[in-house]
């Protein structure tokens, strides 16, 4: 009796395909997922590939990806090269032609916001630049909202029969967002102008939106883990043009901020960065929440 | 339209300051004209934008939607054209990455003279590095979109002595509907885990003995793939290979119709958030005809042995990884095994020079490995491999027979190979790595070859997105 169990147990876990639901989306990041969720509602069902406590740059394509990857019906990822180290090789593993890039089932929302920092030469030397611009839009919720747009327009492209449903949601998550962007740049106003150290420069967006100062970076060139030499560098850099804060999203390592923290005697304040990177980050209303909340202990 | 017009103006602006002649009074006079007339363009055309803006607005607002979002913030403009970005990868420029590798070896052995005791020698490259100072294979890697049907690919190497090998040249559908994927062309076999990884991806210099004593070091196909992935949560997938079978442990036998077959399935998934893991078994069957190697035999004298009949090999495969969370960045760790198992049947020829003499040759043998590789911290990785042969059963008729004896046979004496190895890895970033390597190898009858290896590994351009 047990074995048939165990058996009937492994047959469902062999079997168990994503819900029917209209559409199958596959994102690639927490925010999009979210994002995907408030869009297309009961319509959708969302995976979500990565959570907030991994490095967007250091995913794999592990197996479980590219079986979740095969009955995708829409990838939303961010693009501008952030998944380059993993998404090739899902979209190569998982026999779905609708995924591939250059079709409709592939959607990239950092083509749909304009980019910051794109360099004007690009060279390893550098670290690891991104020649498209710093893809990690997420943080400015003008962002976000253009990019809803687009994603409902790709969603209604791809289920034409649910068009309405995903149109209408739009709408109503637009107004909603709107009024909660209102109300972030009001709380966030005494921020502006002010200097922070960031970790990795994924804060970009974000200090932009708020008109918030990045004064230095605990990595010495991008995807170049933070070296003693350079924190060092940085303390004698703080000395003279003083940051208010090092920051650090959930998914870094705690000990280099920990080390700034304690020699330029700053605190350290972290940010969720994405959905699900603090217990108040669940969607993206909460992310933006938590985020100014958090930030606003600088402006006392 | 706006902002082309805008660059338009301001490239003529540059363009005019950009003269390189001493600007004369004249000049300058003409420039600030262009320039008033410029701003006077653009005051007008502001004016005639605010208009339509406000009339937009009162046409809003005259609507009965009072459910209409609130009118645009100052902070929130219209939503901006997409960003032109461009492709990084397309058809015209297609991914192009280069490998350059290198090593310092010291081995205690003479490299010309490595053997695996008790197994037919695979003619692959499976000894160590030469001696000193070596250029390891610099690998060019190429591949694009080919149309929406098609992605190819190549894989060319350079070796130290001025060869070019084609490792991989292949194409690969991408339209195929309900999972399915055909590759055709030249490229790595999916049997086992680590053949189908290239070999600046793996995790020692070498490969393990399984792969250097069964496959040569590796098994290329040139034929075609057809893999079906299951629409499951579960990761399973199934795979079957035609090939033309002239890679070891068959050979060219200019044979019309197939002359290797492969079969394999993957399982894999994830345990929770931190662990992650592919299982697989594979089926390799392939023939020779006069595959030969060359002997000594109990006297000294150099002889031709050639086997021609029919090869399997069964592989099982598993690996793990474990991350916090799933964050590889500070802490991983990767385990790794497989389990080979090969069988040769057929004739087997001794030639001297003179009349060969022919019986059968049936082996049955195997091997397994087992290694481990953790990441203790950012850039730092160590590893540990163990590797063990059994030479199992050898059953070789001209000896049954006692027309000879297994000391004609030197190649095929009695011995059960192992090897241990160490090593330990500092990556600057993700495109550059240095590996020093300490291996206790008794692949061959009588000693040790304490070799000790300092290599680097360095990728030029894109990232090559690697295999799970």
């Amino acid at each position: 009796m047990k074995s048939f169990h165990f058996i009937a147990a492994a047959a469902a876990l062999l079997f168990a395909t994503p819900a029917l639901a209209a559409l199958n989306i596959f994102a690639c990041e927490p925010e999009w997922g979210a994002l995907a969720k408030e869009i297309a509602g009961d319509k959708g069902s969302i995976y979500v590939a990565t959570t907030a406590l991994q490095d967007p740059h250091r995913i794999e394509a592990r197996p479980s990806l590219i079986a979740r990857a095969r009955s995708a019906d829409l990838l939303v990822c961010t693009g501008a090269e952030l998944e380059i180290g993993w998404l090739p090789l899902v979209q190569s593993q998982a026999g779905n032609p609708k995924i591939q890039a250059g079709r409709p089932g592939y959607f990239e929302a950092s083509r749909q916001v304009t980019m910051l920092e794109v360099p004007s030469r690009v060279d390893r030397s550098m670290g690891d630049v991104h020649p498209y611009g710093n893809p990690h839009v997420q943080l400015d919720p003008r962002n976000i909202a253009k990019i809803a747009v687009a994603l409902a327009d790709r969603m209604s492209e791809l289920d034409k029969g649910d068009a309405a449903q995903y149109q209408s949601r739009l709408k109503d998550f637009q107004a909603r967002w709107q009024q909660a962007m209102a109300r972030w740049e009001k709380e966030a106003a005494p921020l502006k102008g002010t200097s922070v150290v960031v970790y990795h420069r994924d804060l970009t967006y974000l200090l932009n939106w708020l008109g918030m100062r990045e004064g230095g970076a605990l990595e010495p060139k991008p995807g170049i883990p933070p070296s003693t030499a350079h924190l060092t560098e940085l303390v004698a850099t703080l000395a003279k043009q003083p940051a208010k804060a090092v920051m650090r999203s959930a998914y870094n390592d705690p000990r280099p901020a920990e080390w700034l923290s304690e020699r330029a005697k700053i605190p350290i304040v972290l940010l969720p960065f994405t959905v699900g990177g603090t217990d108040k980050a669940k969607d993206l209303f909460g992310l933006f929440d938590d985020t100014v909340a958090r930030l606003l202990v600088l402006a006392k | 339209m706006p902002g082309f017009r805008f660059i338009a103006s301001a490239s003529v602006l540059t363009l005019a300051f950009a003269t390189p002649a001493f600007p004369q009074e004249s000049d300058l006079a003409r420039v600030r004209e262009e320039m008033k007339d410029l701003k006077k363009n653009y005051e007008e055309r502001l004016q005639a934008l605010e208009k339509r803006l406000s009339d937009a607005e009162a046409r809003a607002a005259a609507k009965p939607e009072a459910a209409a979002p609130p009118p645009p913030q100052a902070s929130a403009p219209p939503p901006a054209p997409a960003s032109p970005i461009r492709d990084a990868v397309n058809a015209f420029n297609p991914s192009i990455s280069l490998i350059l590798q290198g090593t310092y070896a010291r081995t205690s052995q003479d490299p010309a003279n490595f053997v695996i005791s008790g197994f037919v020698p695979s003619g692959g490259e499976v000894g160590p590095p030469p001696r000193s100072f070596g250029l390891g294979e610099s690998e060019l890697i190429v591949t694009a979109n080919i149309d929406p049907y098609f992605r190819g690919g190549l894989v060319a190497s350079f070796t130290p002595d001025n060869q070019l090998e084609v490792e991989e040249a292949y194409f690969q559908t991408t339209s195929l509907p309900a999972g399915f994927t055909l590759k055709g062309g030249r490229f790595l076999s999916g049997i086992g885990y680590q053949n189908e990884i290239h070999q600046h991806a793996w995790d020692f210099q070498d490969a393990p003995l399984a792969y250097k004593a069964f496959l040569g070091g590796r098994y290329q196909q040139d034929g075609v793939q057809l893999k079906w992935l299951a629409p499951t949560a579960l990761f399973l997938e199934f795979g079957a290979e035609l090939g033309n079978g002239a890679a070891f442990p068959g050979n060219d036998r200019s044979k019309n119709g197939v002359g290797s077959t492969a079969l394999f399935a993957h399982l894999g998934g994830d345990i929770g958030e931190s662990w992650a893991w592919r299982a697989g078994g594979s089926y390799l069957r392939t023939g020779s005809r006069n595959r030969t190697y060359d002997d000594l035999d109990s006297t000294g004298a150099t002889v031709t042995n050639s086997f021609s009949g029919r090869s399997r090999v069964w592989v099982v495969d598993g690996v793990l990884k474990w991350a916090p969370n799933g964050n590889s960045t500070v802490r991983n760790f990767k385990l790794q095994g497989e389990y080979f198992r090969s069988r040769d049947h057929g004739d087997f020829s001794f030639n001297t020079g003179g009349p060969a003499m022919t019986d059968f040759l049936r082996t049955s043998q195997s091997g397994w490995y087992a290694q481990g590789v953790y990441q203790f911290m950012p850039r730092w990785r160590v590893g540990y491999r163990y590797d063990a042969l059994r030479r199992g059963t050898v059953d070789i008729g001209l000896v049954n027979s006692g027309a000879l004896t297994l000391a004609d046979f030197p190649a095929l004496a009695m011995h059960d190979p192992t090897r241990q190895t160490a090593m330990v890895e500092f990556n600057p970033s993700e495109f550059s790595r240095v590996r020093l390597q300490y291996s206790a190898d008794k692949s061959a009858v009588g000693g040790t070859d304490n070799q000790i290896f300092l290599q680097y590994i360095h990728s030029l351009g894109p990232h090559g997105a690697h295999r799970f």
